[in-house]
Order: C-alpha cells, then structure tokens, then sequence
C-alpha cells in the first residue's frame, strides 16, 4: 500500500486533484466580498443589459424585438452563420481526427514524446491570430517547394483551398483547448489496462478506440469541441484576411452600417457563448472552468 | 478514502517492455507532426527569414534595425501599455472576485454560477464585445445617456471617449477580469486551512496572515495569471479593430494594416513586426509556465 502512495505521487501529474477543503472562514456576513464581487458583475452584466435595451430600440418609441427579427431574417445573415458553422464543423471533425490519436499514443506508446507535443500544442498561444494568418499567407499564396519540386499549389488561389487553409488555421487555434481537453480526458481513465483488458479479450484497434476510449473520452471530446465552436463561429481575424465570407466580418460590415441590428446579433452571439459554456459545464460536471484566449 | 481511489487510477501501468532496441511508437505522431510543421512552423520560419531579408532577398539586419523608426515603437509602446493596464487591473479586480467567491465567506451556490459566468465573459471578445461597449458607452450608450440624463454629466465632454485608450482599456477589461477568476480561484482553493489556523492561534491578526502567509503563496500564480493576461491583451486584434477601426495604433493593427496592403513599404519590416510580436509572447508564456511551476509547489 504504502509503495503503492508512493507510486502515486510520483504519477501524479495534474490530473485532476482531489478537491482541496479551501480554507473557508465561517459563513459570517463578508461585506468586503459581497462588495468586490457586486462590482465585478455590475462590470460584466451592465454592457449586456446596455446592449439588450439598446437592441430593443429599433422601433421609436416602443420596445420591441425588431431589429432580431431584422438582423435573423437578413440573407446574408444565413449565408455567413450558415458558412462559419460548417468551418466549425469542419474544424472539430479535423482538430479531433488530429488531437485523439496524437493524444491516445502518446499516452500509451510514445510517452517520451510527451514534452514535444505538449509543447507545439502549447505553441498557438505564442502565435498571435494575426500573426499566424500574415505567416500563412506568406507561405501558401505561392507555390511550396521543397528541393524544386512543387509539393503544395498555391492555395489561396481558388475558394476551395483557401477554405483548406482557414480550417487548417483554426485546427491550430483550437489545439491547446483540444489537446488540454482530450490529454485531461485521457489522464482521468486508465487508458492502458483498458487498452490490455480490451485486447486480452480479443478486441481488434478499431473495436478499441470506438468502443472502449472513445466512450470513456465522451465529455472531454465534447467540451474540447465546443470550445472549438466558440472560438470559430465569430473569428474575424482569419476569416476577414483570408477574405472569406464568415460571420465574424460580416458582423464587423454591419457594425459600420446599422445601428440596432449589431447589438441584436451581440446578445445572440452572447446567448451561444453562454450555451456553448453551460453544455460544457454539463458535460464535465462543473470541473473544469473553460475558457479561450487567442480571439480577441 | 480517496486515497485508495488515486492509487487504483494513478498507479503506473507496467511498462510495456519495447520488443526491439529501435523504437517506431513515433510513428504514431507523424500525422501530427506534419500538421504542426505545414501550418505552425513553416509559417513561423518564412516570417522569421523574411525578417532578415531585403526587398531583393538578401541577408539583411536593416528590417530589425528599422523596428526603431516611427511609427513602430509607438505601436509596441500603445500595446504594452494597454496591455499592461487592463493585465494589473484585471488582475486585481479578478483576484478580488476570485477571492469573494471562494474563500471571502460568500454562499457557496453563489460560486459556480459567476465561475460560469466568468467562463462565458471571458470567451466574449472580438466584435460582439465591441457592440456591447458602444452600446453602453458610447455617445448614445446606455450608461453614457443615463448619467447625463440622471447625473447631468456628460462624459464625452469631461474627456472620455470610447475609441481612444481609456475606452478600450474598459473593453479589454471585459474578457480580461473574469479569465483572472478562473485562473485564480483554484490558486486560492489551495489555500490550506491549516495555515491559517496556525497563524490565528500564533496570534497573528488577519493582515498579517495575509502579509507574511498568503500573499507570498498566492504571488506566483497572481504574477503568472497578469503575465498571461498581457498576452492576451497583447496579441489582440479584432476586438481592437471592431471598436476603432485601425484608428489606434497597435501592433495587431499596424500588423493587419500592413496585410492589407504593404502601409510599411517594405515587407520585411513587417515581417519584423509579426517576429516581434512572437518575442514579446514567447517571453511572457514562458514566464507564465515558469510561476505556474513555482505556485504549484504550495498549492496542489
């Protein structure tokens, strides 16, 4: 047993710790919190209830969902939500197709690889939006060459290929939150006695990893997908660079043109962060707070 | 007990003893490694060469040497300095409401509701935020009309303006605070009980735990948590660009407007641009690791 404690600290990486007591002081009336914390929210709830009233403005006189019903129903409205959502979509299917399979083998094959992986999926927050997007268009607006041969057409060239880059683009965005989901996930089962279990029975690798680790994986592929979600529905930096038709730079258009209808689509966008952030909340049972730095 | 409960999860396996000396299990990773190479590195590494080259691609120190002419270190000095700003006072102000809600003596129900909150603000950046600040504050903003009409004061006459530095210091410090929360609020969950207890029965009052035991605990992961909201603050684009649209000079922005349409005149400048941006996060990453590493020797 006690080797056993000891193996375990040693193994004990930040898989997720046993909840700590905190060092909670008696439930007294705490005028010095209730104070910082009524300030914080005041700061986080007024610009929405601003921009709520404000967006119900677009009749005069009377309050009214109007500039809703104008900015939903709006064409081009449809077409760019319709368009960031399948490079959501996209982005997910690719960032999990990439990251799992990464992830599984280096927990069960390939530990020593451990620290280089970690790192380039560490290596978007280095990378600023802006900067990456300038790189890529350097290196993939003319041919990619390697010792004369041309390996890669240019491909920002044709619609199709651009779209191939820009999902490539937020599959690198997305890869911290991806592989700290999906890594985290990993560290919480035991991935390889379930792996040698499976296998002693007889299971081949395809009745593995779709029936024993994807199961076990289900909340943290779910939450490392919507965050990808979260951060690609509404990007503007990328898409607005790679000049394509995406929500993020159509609402940027609208911000310049109408008055009521960004503040509508504000509190929509808002509305689908605060889903997105519930379902995660839900998914992993509250431990994990989600968040996303990189679009701002 | 949740001890038995780690050691059945966390004992380490039984190695797989490798067959031949050689080891192939990198295979594995090729795909990902591909990945990482054709969209992280190359783009990295042609930025990093353009950087050194002149205009007919030769080897030149010109392009960092010219990072010092106008407008270029106006552009980093905004940026560091907003960055700076909203990176102390978000941190402060995070680490306040961190502290109400975990450990201030606040009902606990009340925690997981701002903590989600907290999740939700800090993901809400970019265009929609710049909606809502100027719907709030700018010159028909909810709160602007609303102090001139109850107040009798109007801000844009005493000085204030959205679209300058102030304005979008304000802005920034909406997805910056609540990321503080959630990078603090386990910090202070480590916290020990016992810690404090030992100070009260040594007689120590509550600032003086908070002085000599608290604070030094909590300083790395405070330090670390602003270090990385200055990144964040650093590197950001859209929001900045939706609010004033290219009117400040940032880097991001100078950056996009050199994109666009080559305002430097010379694309190895901005290629030294973009290089300096990378320095200027890699520091700041690296130091945040470095503080994460020394707070978790205290509080895990």
């Amino acid at each position: 047993m006690s080797a056993a404690l000891e193996a375990t600290k040693i193994e004990r990486a930040p898989a997720p710790a046993a909840p700590l007591q905190p060092g909670r002081t008696r439930r007294t009336f705490a005028p010095f919190s209730w104070l910082w914390w009524t300030i914080g929210m005041l700061y986080l709830g007024l610009p929405l209830y601003g921009t709520f009233v404000f967006s119900l403005q677009k009749t005069r006189g009377t309050l009214s969902f109007a500039a809703y019903t104008s900015a939903l129903s709006e064409p081009l409205f449809l077409r760019t939500f319709l368009f960031s959502n399948i490079m959501a979509f996209s982005t997910i299917i690719v960032s999990l197709m990439l990251v799992v399979p990464t992830a599984y083998w280096v927990q069960l094959r390939a530990p020593k690889w451990r620290p280089a992986v970690e790192f380039i999926s560490l290596m978007p927050f280095v990378i600023p939006a802006i900067v990456l997007v300038f790189g890529l268009i350097k290196t993939y607006s003319r041919p990619l060459q390697l010792l004369g041969i041309t390996i890669i057409p240019p491909l920002t060239n044709s619609t199709m290929t651009t779209n191939v880059l820009l999902v490539a683009a937020y599959t690198v965005l997305s890869l911290p939150y991806m592989y700290r989901s999906v890594d985290n996930g990993l560290r919480a089962m035991d991935v390889r006695t379930l792996t040698e279990a499976a296998q002693s029975l007889g299971a081949g690798w395809p009745t593995i990893l779709f029936r024993v680790i994807f199961p076990n994986l289900r909340s943290a592929l779910l939450s490392g997908s919507l965050l990808t979600f979260a951060i690609v529905v509404g990007e503007l930096t990328l898409a607005s660079f790679l000049n394509r038709p995406a929500f993020g730079p159509y609402l940027a258009l609208i911000g310049n043109h109408q008055t009521y209808e960004p503040a509508a689509l504000a509190i929509v966008t808002f509305g689908l962060t605060w889903l997105a952030m519930i379902l995660i909340n839900v998914a992993t049972g509250g431990k994990k707070g989600a968040t996303v730095t990189g679009v701002r | 007990m949740t001890t038995s409960a780690d050691t059945i999860e966390m004992r380490p396996a039984p190695v797989l003893k490798p067959q031949r000396k050689f080891s192939w299990a990198w295979l594995g990773l090729v795909p990902f490694f591909l990945f990482a190479i054709l969209f992280i590195f190359l783009p990295s590494i042609s930025l990093f060469v353009g950087s050194f080259q002149n205009k007919a691609g030769e080897f030149t120190f010109q392009n960092i040497l010219d990072l010092a002419r106008p407008p270029i270190p106006q552009a980093y000095w905004l940026s560091i300095r907003i960055s700076a700003v909203t990176a102390i006072g978000g941190g402060l102000l995070g680490m306040l409401v961190a502290y109400a809600v975990t450990i201030g003596g606040m009902p606990r129900f009340m925690r997981s509701g701002t903590m989600t909150f907290s999740g939700v603000a800090s993901n809400f950046a970019g265009v929609p935020l710049a909606f809502a600040f100027i719907s709030t504050l700018g010159r028909t903003g909810f709160i602007t009309v609303l102090l001139k009409n109850f107040a009798g004061w109007n801000i844009y006459d005493s000085g204030f303006n959205l679209y300058s530095f102030a304005g979008l210091s304000l802005t920034y410090l909406y997805f910056q605070f609540p990321l503080m929360i959630l990078i603090m609020a386990p910090s202070l969950d480590g916290l020990k009980r016992e810690w404090r207890e030992a100070a009260d029965n040594l007689g120590a009052t509550p600032q003086q735990y908070w002085r000599l035991v608290g604070l030094p605990i909590l300083m790395p992961s405070l330090l670390g948590g602003m270090i990385l909201l200055f990144g964040n603050a650093f590197g950001a684009y859209a929001t900045a660009y939706a609010l004033t649209g290219g009117s400040l000079n940032l880097v991001t922005i100078q950056i996009g407007a050199q994109i666009r349409g080559d305002v430097l005149n010379n694309p190895g400048l901005g290629y030294a641009m973009a290089l300096g941006m990378v320095v200027v996060m890699a520091i700041s990453i690296t130091l945040y690791t470095w503080l994460q590493r020394r707070s978790e020797r205290w509080l895990r």
